[in-house]
């Protein structure tokens, strides 16, 4: 059971558009074991967040299937915590208020009101934002703005994390910082996650296994990559490491000699 | 004690030029830093702050248009000059409270006559059209079955249903408030629903991912998210109501700003009238900065 904790079996997604049905993805098939860090890479357009949304309900596959925990996804609920690309925080709420949203949600009905309200300041405290808990999201920077969203998705304690390019919209020194932050969130609540990136980098320094998606259309599981790396990771140790470099390069040469794009 | 720092600066670059490069380093900051310790900044350039001409500018403009009103009533005709209509608004506003008979009352219980119609008509039409606009909003079936209507309806000036108000009430007062009701609905239905619509598509999947009941989505996200918009059509729609209620009192008469206008007009009273179109503007206006200061309190960016 631990070996298919997710598992995404033949899936199909065909979008009707006014030139006919177009095809995004096809013979998706993935099996992610509990507490591994599995990140989906390829360029943009092949569909990667395409699949993530299938995992998290918002789309309904074409064919085949999700399932969590056993139990098949048809839709989307609070099992999954998702951390979208642009942070997708209420701006009329609070940084406490909008994680609170989540908690209340999942735990409002079974626990007292403090009860709730000591786990969004956890939440926020795991992302280091205990101070800024008060604040709107327009009067915080881009990075802490993301903080909250991972804040908001942990805080519902999902069976999977969900990260749709959660570093895209970031500067490097920033991303780079928030990447480590991750990390450790992650050994420290024994997440399982599925991340969707277009850096390099950041699929082999996170993860344990990285899916190269073929550019498509329709696109598909291209190969798997598995990232045989001591934890905890350092980037700086790893920068000129020969078991960084290897995944590193394999992973360039598919996504720029074996899937470069003609027009691109 | 002036002239000290600036000879100062004068003589600096030549004798720093004089001596060696790496000296005249050191010595640059050095000097630099000695002089504006031992000596305050040596001239402060006054400027006149930033709101004087802020503040001129309109009042400049209400002189000149006093200025034009007054040469054209020396010019001739009947016109009434700018002093004696203000000794006249002060005779007016000195006691606006007053009553001697149902025709005959102070300015200030018109204005308030007014207003109440506008909050009666505009309130059951925020009532009726916010909810709406939501539903337009939410549901494309609905906004597509009320299409039509609404495009041949809003145009058409609001006075075009005081007969039908008139009939049917067969009343005055009930017929203009009927009218406000009716100007004021479309502004706060069509805000109403394109706000609905603008609601980022982020905020609706928070929702989904979190499984949010109906209720929480409209209180959390949907309200929230409209306010903005919804503040725009009811200040739209004030505007539009204070507009209407001179006009749509003009035609039933009673108690009211627009049936002071008239009955000044019978008494050939032409000063009452310039009074009122001030004291209407300046009521409009208050109205309008009210609604501002609202906006300004739920924006959130």
């Amino acid at each position: 059971m631990t070996g298919r904790y997710l598992q995404i079996d033949k899936v199909r997604m065909v979008f009707e558009t006014k030139k006919g049905p177009f095809c995004a993805l096809e013979e998706i098939s993935l099996d992610i074991r509990s507490g591994e860090f599995v990140s989906l890479i390829g360029h943009s357009g092949c569909g990667k967040s395409t699949l993530l949304n299938i995992v998290a309900g918002l789309l309904e596959a074409t064919d085949g299937h999700v399932l969590l925990a056993e139990r098949e996804v048809t839709g989307p609920g609070p099992d999954r915590g998702v951390v979208f690309q642009n942070h997708s925080l209420l701006p009329w709420l609070t940084c406490f208020e909008n994680v609170q949203l989540a908690v209340e949600r999942v735990f409002g009905a079974a626990e007292k009101k403090a009860a709730v309200r000591e786990r969004v300041r956890r939440a926020l405290e795991l992302v280091q934002l205990g101070h800024a808990q008060h604040k709107y999201p327009h009067e915080i920077s881009g990075g802490m703005k993301q903080r909250v969203g991972i804040a908001r998705a942990l805080s519902i304690e999902p069976k999977v994390l969900l990260l749709d390019e959660p570093f895209g919209a970031l500067d490097a020194l920033t991303r780079a910082r928030l990447q480590d932050e991750l990390m450790h969130i992650v050994a420290a609540t024994q997440s399982t996650v599925l991340m969707v990136t277009h850096d390099v980098d950041e699929a082999v320094l996170l993860s344990d296994r990285v899916v190269m998606m073929t550019n498509g259309p329709p696109a598909t599981i291209g190969g798997i990559l598995a990232i045989d790396l001591p934890r905890p990771r350092d980037r700086i140790a790893l920068a000129g490491h020969r078991r960084y470099m290897a995944p590193r390069a394999e992973l360039l040469e598919f996504l720029y000699r074996k899937q470069m794009r003609e027009a691109a | 004690m002036n002239a000290v720092p600036a000879t100062v600066r004068t003589l600096q670059p030549p004798l720093a030029r004089a001596g060696h490069a790496d000296e005249s380093a050191k010595l640059h900051p050095a000097m630099n830093q000695a002089s504006s310790a031992a000596e305050p900044p040596p001239y402060v350039r006054t400027r006149a702050p930033e709101w004087l001409p802020r503040l001129l500018a309109p009042v400049i403009g209400f002189a000149m248009f006093v200025l034009l009103w007054q040469i054209l009533a020396k010019a001739g005709g009947r016109l009434p000059d700018p002093l004696s209509t203000w000794h006249s608004a002060l005779e007016v506003f000195g006691n606006p409270f007053y009553k001697k008979g149902p025709n005959d009352q102070g300015i200030g219980w018109n204005v308030l006559a007014s207003l109440g119609r506008v909050g009666v008509g505009f309130g059951m039409a925020a009532l009726v059209g916010i909810p709406l606009g939501f539903m337009l909003g939410r549901f494309r079936f609905l906004s597509d079955m009320a299409a039509p209507i609404v495009s041949i309806l809003r145009p058409v000036s609001p006075l075009a249903w005081l007969p039908i108000g008139l009939m049917v009430f067969k009343a005055a007062n009930p017929a203009a408030i009927y009218v406000i009701f009716v100007c004021s609905l479309w502004p706060m239905i069509v805000n109403t629903a394109v706000g609905v619509r603008q609601i980022p598509q982020d905020y609706l999947n928070v929702a989904r991912v979190l499984n949010l009941s109906e209720w929480t989505v409209f209180r959390k996200i949907l309200f929230p998210a409209v306010l903005p918009y919804m503040i725009t059509g009811v200040r739209l729609s004030i505007g539009v109501a204070w507009l209407v209620i001179v006009a749509a009192e003009m035609l039933t008469g009673g108690v009211g700003i627009g049936f002071w206008v008239w009955d000044e007009w019978n008494n050939l009273n032409v000063r009452h009238i310039i009074i009122a179109i001030f004291t209407v503007g300046i009521v409009g206006l208050a109205l309008e900065q009210l609604m501002i200061l609202a906006a300004r309190r739920f924006s959130y960016e």
